[in-house]
């Protein structure tokens, strides 16, 4: 039976948020030139009928969707692509941002929440700022209307609400129209985390909250208000930073966390597309600070502002149309709303630009001269090179697009984006990043005081100071020998001393306005952090066995990987460390179970428990319980030790979906104060490839005999008359018996029991045990009771492995905890500047 | 002159700047006969070449091979001009190595081996692929 109601209403939903997004933004705008007062009330009223009407709908689409998704219903094929039956319930959320649809979905809740408080706060500036709202809202319901237009074949959005016969050109639906799957695809492994299901609402949210400045701005000119609009945008600009900033960092921590690039950013074209704007933001929070302070840099406010929310639409556009292609590993897919995308960009970048030109010339302008000893000099600097440091990243970026362009006019561009990516950027953001700091470390001084050329000498002289002497610590206790880094550092330090000076002397004035020099500190302390988590960022897992890589290429390599063979400890950078075999994660109990203590079923999520299962002296389960486990993951234990004292253990894991299309690895990370060891697999052992296995070697045992295998001792300990054989009916006429060995391994002892059946009295069964942590696989290919003696075939290959490779990072939670200072500094000086 | 206008054209100048050192340090798509003669000339830069794996009849991947312990891998890449080259790769082979229908290499010649310090993948979108795989 298929759901076409729940379908049919979710459609219905997107077409009367669509509609009623273009009603709201026509009587707003009409509101807006209504000259009378009472017109202005009635063409008000309806734009808010019209917006309520907007947001309902769009509470509606979500609320439908979520159904689909909930309940599984897999003739639709946004459910079918992202989820499954397994999926755990707060996984489901995630679904939503997995599709395109679904984020833009995300980002329009977000616009009508926003929307709705400014509709109940700014009375004066509501016809206007709410105008751009609704238009914004408009257009982003049009990526999901799904709307083809009848005679030009022209269709505009890509609905989360087709079916899936629609999507797909199956042959099963040309034989079975109705046809259901019985499961869905599920959801790429890499979106079940947490910060999956938090990380995308923040960034929408910031995302979001850069459409308010935006809109006012665009008010601002267009009401010429031209300084109106600097009061009630100015908090708005703070919460989206801080917002803006911390879905950034959440991205980057879920990549630290769950991808194994080895690090928590990667300059990876997406990536650049919110780190720009985000900075532009910064700048353009800085300005009019300066405006409000000094009435200067009131043009570059209206130019900065405007730019950030374009830089969302042009990020929108990067990671959505697929023009990244080759560039990214991460951006969505085209869902061919390239065309559709580039109309969204255009018209509001080309809108914006042709109303700042008409009214550039009546935008006041102050003829003062800008003083070096004032904070609005240092800070303009500041801001000056934020821009800078965006556009730097810009640039490259833009390659694709600028290959796209020559094409268009019929050229043929090769240019490739930088070939080592972390390297470009880093090399020169930082120097971008030292002398942001030190511009305003050194701003801050000026910005609580006047100055004059001797007050500033005797602001400066101690900071200066103490920077240099915390510096010289720095160098005693771990040895910067690069320059740039040198430079980094003393920046950070200054940042930091110079605005806990500030905070000092904030603090005892009021303790509301020490945000910007808590957001200053929380800023240095990030430089210091990034600076050695990055930049000192050491791989332990050099590889020191001696062997000759490839003998073509010499050995100029590093080996950064290492192999390791289960039970066999190496050493590496100071650690030795072990791979103790493979690790399953039951769904109901903390810990990790041995791969080899359970028995796989019919189903690949129930297992049953060979022997009681122990984790950390926890009894987890008992010996023939059934449980439920994740098939899909696997975890690689490995334990380093130091001196022969367990330091740490460490589970990372490797996902596997084939449906999904790929082997994804997550690292597993041991955080210690002063540095984390982040190791992750780098390639696993492949289960599905057949082992190669040796030549059978015969073996004639007794009962309680010892004999060697893969050169561990083992033992024939009994012989068992066995009732079941799993996956084989036996009837009364069989016969079948099991021995037992017990083989004793580097830490356990492990039990094999191959099998000898007897078939109507003639036909012979032979069933082996192998155990690939031994590498041994033995059979039992015959029985002579006469001398109570057995046939063993013993097989052996290589055991088990894992390719790991280890990092320390250095003082990476100075980098957290800078993050967490940066977000209480936002959130001071945003309470202070709401309540104004 | 005002203090505005020389910091204007001082953002103008990094500005120009940081283009010319973007072009300077940007790469190129190139075929294997290009990357060769760009490394005979002496430009050591690293460029990218965009190709596919070298398949038989029978869609068998041929030319892949690993190194003994695992830890590094060569394949042979057929470029878009279809001249074909053997890569080689410091790293264990992805897991989705051999699944991936395009492969992007970044890294240049030493010599006549072309090393790769970077190996971008495109695989086959479950978006693409217009083939039901579960639950049938």
């Amino acid at each position: 039976m298929l759901h076409y109601f729940i379908g049919n209403l979710g459609h219905f939903f997107v077409i009367t948020s669509f509609v009623a997004g273009l009603a709201a933004s026509f009587t707003y705008w009409r509101a807006t030139l209504a000259g009378e007062l009472h017109l202005q009330n009635q063409w008000l009223t309806n734009g808010r009928v019209a917006f309520v009407t907007h947001g309902v709908a769009v509470v509606g689409i979500i609320v439908t969707l979520f159904v689909i998704i909930y309940r599984h219903y897999f003739e639709y094929h946004y459910a079918y692509s992202h989820s499954s039956l397994h999926l755990p319930g707060q996984y489901m959320i995630s679904c939503f941002w997995e599709g395109q649809e679904g984020s833009f979905l995300l980002w329009m809740f977000w616009h009508v929440v926003i929307g709705l408080v400014l509709i109940r706060n700014r009375q004066s500036w509501e016809a206007p700022v709410m105008t751009i709202f609704s238009l914004v809202q408009a257009f982003l319901a049009s990526m999901i209307l799904g709307v083809v237009i009848p005679g030009l074949d022209l269709k505009i959005g890509s609905s989360p609400f087709i079916l899936l016969r629609d999507a797909m050109n199956d042959p099963i639906f040309a034989l079975q129209p109705n046809f259901i799957p019985k499961d869905g695809n599920g959801l790429n492994p890499l979106l079940q985390n947490y910060w999956m299901v938090i990380h995308p609402p923040t960034l929408f949210l910031g995302f979001a909250l850069t459409l308010v400045p935006f809109a006012f701005a665009i008010a601002g000119l267009w009401q010429r208000q031209y300084v109106e609009w600097i009061k009630p945008a100015l908090p708005w600009t703070l919460l989206g930073g801080a917002v803006l900033g911390l879905g950034i960092l959440m991205g980057g921590y879920w990549a630290y966390e769950t991808l194994s690039f080895g690090g928590y950013w990667n300059w990876d074209p997406v990536e650049n597309a919110v780190y720009v704007p985000w900075l532009v933001l910064i700048a353009s929070h800085h300005t009019m600070l300066i405006y409000k302070n000094n009435k200067t840099a009131l043009r570059l406010s209206f130019v900065l502002v405007l730019s950030v929310f374009i830089l969302i639409l042009y990020s929108t556009f990067l990671t959505r149309s697929g023009i990244l292609g080759d560039a990214s590993v991460h951006s969505f897919t085209d869902l061919g709303l390239s065309g559709q995308l580039l109309l969204y960009l255009l018209f509001f970048t080309v809108g914006a630009i042709i109303l700042a030109v008409m009214r550039w010339k009546e935008v006041p302008f102050s003829e003062k001269e800008v003083g070096t000893y004032t904070g609005e000099f240092w800070i303009f600097l500041g801001a000056a090179t934020l821009c800078l440091m965006g556009f730097q990243v810009l640039v490259p970026t833009s390659i694709p697009v600028y290959n796209k362009i020559v094409e268009i006019f019929g050229g043929r561009s090769n240019l490739a984006p930088p070939a080592n990516q972390v390297e470009f950027y880093s090399k020169i953001q930082l120097w971008f990043a030292a002398v942001v700091a030190l511009l305003s470390g050194t701003a801050q001084f000026f910005w609580w005081k006047k100055m004059d050329r001797a007050a500033i000498k005797q602001e400066i002289v101690s900071p200066l100071l103490i920077t240099l002497i915390l510096f010289a610590l720095l160098l005693l206790t771990s040895r910067i020998t690069n320059p740039s880094f040198m430079v980094l550092a003393i920046a950070g330090l200054y940042i930091v001393v110079s605005n806990a000076k500030v905070l000092y002397r904030t603090w005892k004035l009021n303790p509301k306005l020490s945000g910007g020099a808590l957001a200053h500190i929380g800023l240095g302390l990030m430089l210091i952090g990034i600076l050695y988590s990055a930049g000192y960022s050491k791989v332990v897992s050099l590889n020191n066995t001696g062997l000759l890589y490839n003998r073509d290429m010499g050995t100029e390599f590093n080996r950064d990987n290492l192999l390791l063979f289960v039970n066999e400890p190496r050493t590496m950078g100071g650690y030795d460390i072990e791979f103790l075999g493979e690790r399953l994660e039951p769904v109901n109990k903390r810990g990790y179970v041995k791969r080899r203590d359970v028995e796989e079923t019919m189903d690949p999520f129930k297992v049953i428990a060979r022997r009681d299962i122990m984790f950390k002296s926890n009894k987890l389960y008992s010996a023939k319980d059934t449980f439920d486990i994740y098939p899909e993951n696997t975890f690689y234990e490995i334990q380093l030790s130091r001196e022969g004292k367990v330091v740490a253990t460490l589970f990372p894991r490797v996902q596997q979906n084939p449906a999904m299309g790929g082997i994804l690895p997550s690292p597993d990370i041991r955080r210690n104060l002063d540095r984390d060891l982040y190791t992750h697999v780098s390639a696993p052992m492949n289960r599905e490839a057949e082992p190669e296995w040796s030549k059978v070697e015969e073996l004639r045992v007794k009962p309680g005999e010892k004999f060697f295998v893969n050169d561990y001792v083992a033992i024939l300990e009994k012989v068992q008359r066995i009732t079941e054989l799993p996956g084989v009916r036996l009837t009364d006429e069989d016969v079948a018996v099991k021995i037992i060995i017990q083989v004793q391994g580097e830490h356990d002892t492990f039990t094999l029991e191959p099998a000898f059946l007897i078939r109507n009295r003639e036909e012979v069964g032979r069933v082996p045990d192998e155990s690939g942590e031994l590498g041994i696989k033995i059979s039992l290919l015959n029985i002579y009771p006469d001398a109570n003696e057995f046939l063993l075939g013993l097989q052996t290959r290589q055991k088990d492995w894992v390719i790991i490779k280890a990092m320390e990072k250095p003082l990476i939670n100075i980098l957290w905890l800078g993050t967490g200072l940066l977000m209480i500094g936002f959130s001071v000086a945003m309470v202070r500047r709401f309540r104004e | 002159m005002k203090k505005t206008h020389l910091l204007a054209i001082l953002v103008i100048g990094v500005a120009i700047a940081i283009i010319m050192s973007t072009a300077g340090d940007a790469s190129t798509y190139v075929t294997f006969d290009q990357a060769h003669e760009m490394a005979a000339a002496g430009n050591t830069n690293s460029i990218h070449v965009v190709g596919e794996l070298k398949k038989d009849a029978r869609g068998q991947i041929i030319g892949l091979e690993k190194s003994p312990d695992n830890l590094s891998f060569s394949f042979v890449l057929l470029d878009e001009a279809r001249r074909e080259q053997t890569v080689f790769y410091n790293e264990p082979m992805p897991p989705d190595f051999t699944r991936s229908e395009k492969i992007v290499v970044i890294g240049g010649y030493q010599g006549d081996h072309f090393i790769a310090n970077k190996i971008l993948l495109k695989c086959p979108s479950k978006y693409q692929e217009q083939k039901l795989n579960a639950g049938v």
